[in-house]
């Protein structure tokens, strides 16, 4: 098959989703008021309680908003990552998912090409995000705007396929719910989006341990540390070691001869 | 004649349960062949392990000669299928889900324009290209997706139960359009369904029950086979219905 296929393939996937989120304008508000309303109400009830010490990337003291800031662009992609798993359980359950998987394209092409579709949906959101913060006096460098691209783009995979992964795994859409709970929140209190790793570690070892290792952090900091143009080996690493080990497992649990839908019957 | 489909002894089991038990199928270039049975009968997971959308561990599935576990990317490629389930975005327009059909199969925009306007030509719905899904009948719905399924043109036509829940005008409507599709070209086509009254006289069917192939054959001679009057009682008898 010559890569001219694989490129229509790829470009008709992302179009699709493009036209699917111009059409549903709603999901695009939506996923901007959830940050928003933890930018405009939670942080700034919390900005005196919370002092943020001075810490990489900041060079000096700065606004617990600012400090909130690159964990509330990961919650985006986040949301979006899990927004995508759902619509593709909804999508299995009302079967437009199978004419995706019976297209003679290999199928981890397939996965990955959703994937980067739904990071490119995220990626708006979040330039709509930093714009509107910029009335919070959130105003990272310029070079900032451009250095965060390659960090959304992997920690979008990262997250879509952790999505993506989990879709694979729900057979009922009812089921979804439970992934808010047992995913969703957890992933994002015990991570460094809403207080820094250090302060954690004074108030317990072991919650510090579960967020020094829980991939959102790894999303966070990345996020952080390119925003003000600057690059975290550790956290770099880690973000794509995350993202290879996820995606490998979405596409095993996509994969006909592997995945958990053939077990279990699903569609 | 060339085959077009040929499954030698599949059986698939979802944990204990034996969805199908050792089903070996023909179907050569140019039939229309009907897949009768009863819901849950197994018609529509042989037509997943046919897609590959399961991966079927026991025997072989060959699609004009490929394997589709060995060599899925070309069996796939002479596949169209029609689910039992709609599966057109209803958020988008019919264009642009064509559009996106083809693109799943790597056909250029250029091409892909010409072959929808000639496939939905042929359902004569191309007044209804920029509408959304959504604003469709049923009926016109099930035609979009036939039209969908052929714009790769494919060797082989699956389509699992396209008639259900529509009303008796657009059911005939679809039935005469495959079949006469079936007839103009090179087009092999294999009907799911438990209606019946699709099955005219001189046509091929399979009747799968439980997941077993019970008998196989043209209507004249199931009907001879089982010593009954129509394809009706024989298929009655068959899967053991009594009225």
């Amino acid at each position: 098959m010559s890569p001219i296929i694989y490129f229509r393939c790829f470009r008709g996937i992302v179009l699709r989703e493009a036209l699917r989120f111009v059409h549903q304008k709603e999901r695009f508000f939506s996923a901007l008021v959830r940050p928003l309303v933890w930018l405009g109400i939670f942080a700034a009830g919390f900005r005196s309680v919370l002092g943020v010490a001075i810490i990489p990337p900041y060079e000096t003291y700065i606004p617990y908003e600012v400090y909130i800031a690159p964990g509330l662009i990961a919650m985006i992609q986040l949301f979006n990552g899990m927004q995508s798993s759902l619509s593709m359980v909804y999508d299995r359950e009302m079967g437009s998912m199978k004419t995706m998987l019976v297209s003679p394209i290999p199928r981890w092409f397939l996965l990955i090409s959703k994937l980067l579709a739904g990071v490119f949906v995220s990626i708006l959101q979040v330039y709509a995000f930093l714009i509107i913060a910029s009335f919070w006096d959130i105003i990272p460098p310029i070079t900032g705007y451009f250095t965060i691209l390659p960090a959304l783009v992997i920690s979008g995979l990262m997250l879509g396929s952790l999505g993506m992964f989990l879709s694979s795994a729900i057979k009922q859409l009812e089921n979804f719910a439970g992934v808010m709970n047992f995913v969703i929140f957890p992933m994002f209190f015990a991570s460094s989006a809403l207080y820094p790793l250090w302060k954690i570690e004074e108030t317990s070892e072991w919650l510090y341990y579960i967020c020094f290792y829980n991939p959102f952090t790894y999303a966070v900091e990345c996020i952080r540390f390119s925003l003000y143009s600057q690059f975290n080996l550790e956290y770099g690493l880690g973000i794509l070691i995350f993202s290879v080990i996820f995606l490998i497992l979405s596409i095993l649990g996509y994969d006909p001869a592997r995945g958990s839908l053939q077990k279990k019957g699903g569609k | 004649m060339s085959s077009a489909l040929e499954i030698k002894n599949v059986t698939h089991k979802f944990g204990k349960f034996r969805a199908l038990n050792n089903v070996s199928v023909s179907i050569n270039v140019g039939d229309f062949t009907v897949l009768l049975g009863l819901n849950g009968a197994g018609k529509t997971t042989l037509y997943s392990l046919i897609t590959r959308l399961y991966n079927n561990n026991t025997g072989s599935i060959k699609i004009h000669n490929f394997n589709v576990r060995e060599d899925s990317s070309n069996a796939l490629k002479r596949i169209g299928v029609v689910f039992q389930q709609p599966t057109l975005d209803l958020d988008l327009s019919v264009e642009e889900n064509l559009y996106y059909h083809a693109s799943l199969h790597g056909i250029s925009t250029a091409d892909a324009k010409l072959r929808i306007n000639e496939e939905i030509g042929r359902i004569n719905l191309i007044e209804k290209l920029k509408n959304k899904v959504r604003s469709l009948s049923g009926g016109q719905r099930r035609r979009v997706e036939i039209a969908r399924s052929l714009l790769h043109k494919p060797k082989l036509l699956l389509l699992d139960e396209p008639t259900v829940g529509l009303d008796i005008g657009s059911r005939q409507m679809i039935l005469k359009h495959v079949k006469l599709l079936c007839k103009k070209g090179e087009l092999a086509v294999l009907w799911a369904t438990h209606l019946i009254d699709e099955i005219d006289k001189g046509e091929k069917v399979i009747v799968i029950d439980k997941g077993q192939i019970l008998e196989s054959g043209d209507v004249t001679k199931i009907i001879k086979k089982t010593r009954q009057k129509t394809i009706r009682d024989a298929f009655n008898k068959l899967v053991g219905i009594k009225i």
